[in-house]
């Protein structure tokens, strides 16, 4: 498939924001005062809409994009609409209570981060609800989203320095733990995409010619001469070139760099607010990973190509 | 509108494409583009029509294909594709914006243009490329079985058929009710094995491919018995080659 630039952008930042938006409303320690409070709202919010504004850019016809609320019954793309929008009112009240009044509702708090995982479970099932696409078409495609977007949470919010330890163990611990636990999902979601191939899923350009009973099927002659909207979109090769390369850089700076600095601020007794560089590292990484989804994702369509 | 029609009146229009007959002349691809780009919604656009990098939407492609036996010599199958309007369409239900939808009262599956935002999404949920974004509306198009000519009453009667159906010099495409057992064109799906193309995907195309129909082997022929003195040389080899033609 297609990386376009506008979706990875989108579903790495506004999971980012989404996952930051879960912990606040869980009420992790964050500023109290009016300006800190202010500024981690923004970042969090701020992440949230930029993504979704990234993701209006691949729209053919943006200004029509309201459209997308309507039809939440049946489409994934319309739930994930609807649940980011709802979430963002959400937050907006909670935010505003906390910025002017230090008060951080709990039960407010408690349906954005419902709301939340909700969008980011909605966003992932856009690609994991396509046939089309087998590698995709996983349940762990939502549980890696939505473990990528806590980890970015987690690692956010720790770099405030005012969450210092949960239920007994440090914060530099939880935030190792949370990249281990969304790196291990995604290692599983690779293997498990070794097998969920066409062929494995049963589709060979014998079964999408229907000519299979009488011998082995080649493409002989495109229907054209040059590329058309199929195989730019959904044929494409020139980001697999590379992915070994990123797959690495996508552990390395998504999983290697992150845990190393969580151990060095826990060895050194450095500030927490050294893991926002963590953080910078580990969004490095998720865009590798993300362009990786889509590059390395191969489409039914291409049977026919 | 984006989900499925729940209630249907059974009939099922569609084509079904013959690839014994099929001789790849792409006139149905050139007539389909002609009429839709004149037609139903906005017109089917070409981006460096006549440059060294053309590409635009079209509704209909012929591919070429090379099928090799196990036990005999590859042939070649001219492949027309598009649109199979499934019963259970993924194109439909994906759709955020109820642009893409399927008539409950003959199956098509359309796509309302002044909603369509241009997603993409519904070309990812087609396992048979059948949607093309047009590059210049950035809207999704796709095969409307020429809704605008099958039940247009300012056509003459045997022009209101699909226009890839009227123009194929083969007779190779055929337009009818798939949902009529006793339908012409169901009949000709019986008689010929019709069959779907990636049933596995699960979308229940009512677009119907009849097979070639199994070539004639020609019988091997004996092995030719050579001489054993073809290799002689030489003046031996004259005198032989010599007293043969005697």
């Amino acid at each position: 498939m297609h990386p376009a630039i506008s979706v990875i952008f989108f579903t790495v930042t506004s999971g980012a924001g989404f996952g930051f938006l879960a912990l606040i409303g869980l009420g992790v320690p964050l500023p109290a005062d009016g300006i800190g409070a202010f500024v981690a709202a923004v970042i969090a919010g701020g992440l949230c809409v930029a993504g979704l504004v990234s993701s209006t850019f691949h729209l053919g016809h943006p200004e029509r994009a309201w459209r997308a609320f309507s039809q939440w019954r049946s489409s994934w793309l319309s739930r994930e609409g609807v649940c980011a929008v709802f979430t963002l009112i959400l937050f907006g009240l909670y935010a505003l209570n906390w910025v002017f009044f230090g008060e951080r509702n709990y039960l407010l708090g408690l349906l954005v981060t419902l709301g939340s995982l909700a969008t980011v479970f909605t966003t992932a099932m856009i690609y994991a609800q396509l046939k089309t696409v087998p590698s995709w078409n996983t349940l762990l495609t939502p549980v890696c989203y939505m473990l990528f977007a806590l980890g970015s949470g987690v690692l956010l919010a720790a770099s405030f320095g005012f969450w210092q330890s949960s239920g007994g163990m440090t914060v530099k611990f939880i935030a190792l733990f949370a990249i281990a636990i969304a790196w291990s999902a995604k290692f599983l979601w690779w293997q498990a995409a070794t097998g969920n191939t066409l062929e494995g899923r049963g589709s060979t350009p014998e079964t999408a010619t229907g000519l299979g009973s009488i011998g082995k099927v080649r493409l002989l002659e495109k229907p054209h001469s040059g590329e058309n909207y199929l195989t730019k979109e959904m044929v494409h090769q020139v980001g697999r070139k590379h992915a070994a390369k990123l797959r690495t850089l996508a552990v390395l700076f998504g999983a290697g760099v992150p845990i190393l600095l969580c151990l060095l601020i826990f060895v050194s007794g450095m500030p927490s607010y050294v893991l926002a560089l963590a953080f910078i590292s580990w969004m490095l990484g998720l865009f590798a990973e993300r362009w990786l989804f889509f590059a390395e994702a191969k489409h039914a369509v291409s049977l026919y190509y | 509108m984006t989900s499925l029609p729940s209630e249907t009146t059974g009939k099922k229009l569609g084509l079904v494409i013959d690839l014994d007959t099929c001789v790849g002349c792409h006139a149905c691809v050139v007539n389909c583009k002609e009429w839709n780009t004149g037609g139903y919604g906005a017109p089917l656009s070409d981006l460096d029509a006549y440059g060294a990098d053309p590409v635009g939407s079209w509704l209909n492609r012929i591919h070429t294909f090379e099928v090799t036996p196990d036990d005999a010599p590859a042939q070649i199958v001219h492949f027309p594709k598009s649109c199979l309007h499934c019963d259970n369409a993924p194109c439909v239900t994906v759709c955020p914006t109820g642009a893409s939808y399927k008539r409950g009262e003959d199956g098509i599956v359309l796509v309302d243009e002044s909603m369509c935002i241009g997603c993409g999404l519904c070309a990812w949920a087609c396992p048979y490329g059948a949607r093309e974004m047009d590059p210049v509306e950035n809207v999704m198009k796709k095969c409307t079985l020429c809704v605008d000519r099958i039940y247009n009453d300012n056509l003459p009667e045997e022009d209101q058929i699909p226009a890839c159906v009227r123009t194929c010099p083969a007779e190779a495409r055929h337009f009818g009710d798939l949902g009529d057992p006793n339908s012409d064109i169901s009949k000709l799906v019986e008689e010929r094995g019709g069959i779907d193309l990636m049933p596995e995907q699960g979308t229940k195309p009512v677009n119907k491919y009849l097979p070639p129909r199994p070539k004639t082997r020609p019988v091997a022929e004996p092995e030719p018995k050579r001489s054993k003195t073809l290799d002689a040389k030489g003046f031996l080899g004259w005198i032989d080659k010599t007293l043969e033609k005697l």
